[in-house]
């Protein structure tokens, strides 16, 4: 190349911002900052608040924490013979949810298995379209839904003296969480690379060979975090238990039996029970327990899914 | 060349058990439509005799043993429309900066952590918070401000999600380009990130409207009431400090605690309620089908 | 009087977590020259760039040490950063068109750094369309979507659009290898003309290309300088190392 001498080019007038369109970022940056901060300080201050009405009857003389936990005697406005021991409803929340899931799992997994593996995409915009509607159901519709037909159909087919209980409870539930175990699963079977379907394609298996062999080990761990998420809903849920489950505050022994959850005691009795009360402080004490439990829960399943990331 | 691909046992076998899985998998899915198709029938068909126009705006009446669902109505649309206004702009802006500002450190590992918490706080502690910040420690009282914000907090996670997803499905490229070119970050975001995501962003605003209106839980120890009385037909009867009925909260209330109710009233309050619900989501899907055959890449 | 190289690189070493990719190069680029970059896959060609206006940040866990000046100035310690992207024209591989009208694409750098007065706009889009020989093709709608022109116009459109700041440098990371041969040409007439007015870098993986245009070549491999000297050298028969040989003749690569 020659290095013929080319002339320096003029300098070139650079325009500037003005100082209010820069300052004015600057905030704007500030306050998004500040947003993307407040979910921290939202789940401190519900932990905070709740918390906060709860710990006075911790040091109450009469209240222990081994018996607000493990004893099942709740008779929380009785004159003579006060007792807060959540065991039944802990129980009862418990087996309403692991009810429901036994309905729910096979059900929403099997959908999800259909939706991603099975179906046409004209049948799987129009499955996802009616999950996405099931899902958007409020709670509370679903409770009168378990109040009138499912408890009518209940006494109607199992002879049972009221149809409100524990079976009519994990129904609903099921209804309720299989929807987010279909997304989320569907999800999960969506992450498997279609190299692997591919691969196992070409090996001559069927699809259903192929979901059973290939894309179930590979995506169980996605797969259980869609139940684990299943689970937390279930057990989070307040109105449909509150009106479907019946009202009985005991140990249940079998689905036709009436059981009350952790939530749906909360929602029962904080009407009733005067500010300030020890009846009050228990009923929040029970939030912070539920608040605990679907903490653990919504952890593991986050880590679970992390660990999906990871590979 | 027929022989050769002939079908031995063990393909007949395969193709058998190839379509029983199907068959079952394809009932496992229409055990989940049956449910929604049936119950919206029965709703409807409970709840025709009193469905009409006259049952919207009437107030209840006999102890809310008849009448209609007015207060209730304009309670829920209060609500909704309050806990919009607070959760909407938080969320988008959490949104943004976890997606565009956020670097993946143990500080923001934390606040995604914390989002992923908010949304599976059940609703029954949610409405304990409700009572303890706002009604009583930041003393707003038994009021509309209460629950509103209550549900505000309660739905901002689906705000989040959605509007995280929406700048997400942004191509990382457009973001580089504008760097390149010496754009800042928010210059980037409200020329490139922001305009090609409305769409998603929008179909979260409307979920979280969805979800706010169904809600019960937190609101009924926060701000809803059993029974207001409210002209009938008025269009703004409530001032924001005092309590509000609401939709749900009459579902709930004549369904389990009034008795001798006129047998279809709960039903066309629940027709009420659902259609409502169904038909935001209904038009998010919408809005997010006619959006999606716009793309501009 | 030597006037301050455009670019001047000292043991610039970068970091991606523990793993170093670039271990420590200097070197100088003089103005109004040409400099190819040319080497394997891999070899820190395109951290390099990004090094340069400082991208780099918003990869996440990336170290860098050593200096970089650009124009004299250090560019780790620039006040406005904004401001040294403007001095700096980048292009990336794939072509990449804003989904924006084709005007607004050329206009989003000025409007940025603060322009708004639509004459002085109006010329100035002109100007860089002209000069990325797009202008012809697309001067009857301006107002269409950037995003649907083919991938050669895009190409041309992205190197407009890193033009509109009126950079002193411009930056060119493997441009050729989403477009075809024909384009490839044009563009790289349109090099030859911007040469005049600026300092080109020009990473590439063609070695042929790098011949075609460059005063000096720099051959990067696994993060270290092979050889940097002038074309005639190192497109020779005896380049200063043995491996330059090797790689522009294909022997190795």
């Amino acid at each position: 190349m020659d290095t013929q001498p080319i002339p320096e080019r003029a300098p070139v007038v650079r325009p500037r911002r003005s100082p209010w369109a820069v300052r004015g970022e600057w905030l704007l940056e500030l306050i998004i900052r500040f947003c993307g901060i407040s979910a921290v300080l939202f789940v401190l201050a519900i932990f905070f608040f709740v918390f906060r009405e709860a710990f006075p009857v911790l040091g109450r003389e009469g209240f222990s924490l081994t018996q607000f936990l493990f004893s099942s005697e709740w008779y929380p406005t009785s004159a003579t013979h006060v007792r807060y021991g959540t065991w039944a409803l802990t129980v009862g929340s418990f087996s309403v949810t692991a009810l429901a899931m036994i309905i729910a799992v096979p059900f929403g997994l099997g959908a999800a298995i259909f939706v991603s593996e099975f179906c046409g995409p004209r049948l799987r915009e129009v499955l996802k379209i009616v999950i996405e509607l099931l899902a958007a159901i409020p709670s509370v519709v679903w409770g009168f839904i378990g109040l009138t037909v499912m408890s009518k159909l209940i006494v109607d087919l199992t002879g049972a003296p009221v149809g409100v209980n524990l079976l009519n409870g994990g129904l609903i539930l099921a209804l309720m969480s299989v929807p987010i175990i279909v997304s989320i699963g569907e999800d999960a079977l969506k992450a498997v690379p279609d190299s692997y379907r591919e691969a196992g394609l070409a090996l001559g298996a069927t699809r259903w060979q192929l979901v059973y062999r290939v894309l179930l080990p590979a995506a169980k761990n996605g797969l259980l975090a869609a139940v684990l998420l299943g689970v937390g809903r279930a057990v989070g849920e307040t109105m449909a238990v509150l009106m479907a489950t019946g009202h009985a505050v005991h140990i249940p022994l079998g689905v036709l039996d009436s059981v009350r959850t952790l939530t749906a005691n909360i929602a029962a009795e904080l009407g009733e029970a005067p500010a300030g009360s020890d009846h009050y402080r228990v009923l929040f004490l029970t939030g912070v327990l539920l608040f605990s439990i679907t903490f653990v829960v919504n952890l593991t399943a986050d880590l679970v899914i992390r660990g999906i990331r990871r590979k | 060349m027929d022989t050769m691909f002939a079908e031995t046992p063990l393909v007949r076998v395969k193709r058998r058990r190839e379509s029983l899985a199907r068959g079952v998998f394809f009932c496992m899915s229409v055990a989940m439509i049956l449910p929604l198709v049936a119950i919206v029938t029965y709703l409807v068909v409970k709840a025709w005799p009193t469905l009409s126009w006259n049952f919207l705006v009437d107030i209840p009446r006999e102890g809310m043993r008849e009448g209609g669902i007015w207060p209730a109505l304009v309670g829920t649309i209060y609500l909704v429309f309050i806990s919009l206004a607070v959760a909407a702009p938080l969320g988008i802006l959490a949104a943004i900066y976890l997606s565009e500002y956020a670097r993946d450190n143990w500080f923001n590992r934390i606040i995604n952590l914390a989002v992923i918490n908010l949304a599976g706080v059940p609703s029954i502690v949610h409405a304990l918070f409700g009572l303890g910040a706002f009604v009583y420690a930041a003393k707003f009282g038994y009021s509309i401000i209460s629950a509103s914000l209550t549900l505000a907090i309660m739905t901002l996670p689906v705000i989040i999600a959605s509007t995280r997803e929406a700048l997400a499905s942004v191509p990382q490229s457009f973001r580089e380009a504008c760097w390149n070119v010496g754009a800042t970050r928010w210059q980037t975001i409200r020329s490139i990130v922001l305009p090609n995501s409305v769409s998603g962003i929008l179909t979260g605003v409307i979920l979280q409207v969805s979800r706010a209106a169904g809600e019960t839980a937190p609101i009924m120890f926060t701000g809803a009431v059993f029974y207001k009385a409210v002209e009938r037909g008025t269009l703004l009867p409530y001032y924001l400090d005092e309590q509000c009925m609401a939709l749900s909260m009459h579902l709930y209330t004549i369904s389990t605690q009034v008795p001798g109710v006129e047998e279809s009233l709960p039903y066309a309050t629940a027709v009420v309620l659902l259609g409502a619900v169904l038909l935001v989501n209904a038009s998010a899907i919408a809005l997010r089908v006619v959006l999606r055959s716009r793309k501009k890449w | 009087m030597t006037p301050t190289p455009a670019i001047e690189v000292r043991d610039l070493r970068l970091s991606y977590g523990p793993r170093e990719v670039i271990h420590g190069i200097s070197f100088e680029v003089g103005r109004h020259e040409i400099l190819a970059v040319i080497g394997p896959a891999q070899s820190g060609k395109t951290s390099l760039l990004r090094c340069i206006n400082r991208t780099i940040e918003f990869v996440p866990g990336t170290t860098v040490t050593g200096g970089i000046r650009v124009n004299g100035q250090d560019v780790a310690t620039v006040r406005n950063v904004f401001e040294l992207r403007r001095t700096i024209g980048m292009v990336a591989p794939l072509p990449v068109g804003l989904p924006l009208t084709i005007y607004d694409n050329v206009a989003f750098a000025p409007r940025c750094a603060g322009l708004s007065r639509k004459d002085e706009l109006d010329t100035l889009v002109e100007r860089c369309l002209r000069q990325a020989a797009l202008w012809d093709e697309v001067k009857d709608r301006l107002d269409s979507l950037g995003t649907r022109l083919s991938g050669g116009q895009q190409q041309r459109l992205t190197i407009a659009r890193a033009l509109s700041h009126q950079p002193e440098i411009l930056c060119l990371d493997e441009f050729s290898i989403a477009i075809d041969p024909v384009t490839t040409m044009r563009i790289e007439e349109v090099l030859k003309e911007l040469r005049r007015e600026m300092t080109i870098i020009l990473v590439t993986n063609l070695t042929q290309q790098a011949r075609r245009l460059a005063d000096r070549t720099l051959f990067l491999y696994n993060g270290e300088i092979i050889e940097l000297d002038r074309n005639e050298v190192v497109f020779s028969d005896r380049p200063g190392n043995r491996k330059t040989y090797e790689y522009v003749n294909g022997i190795f690569g």
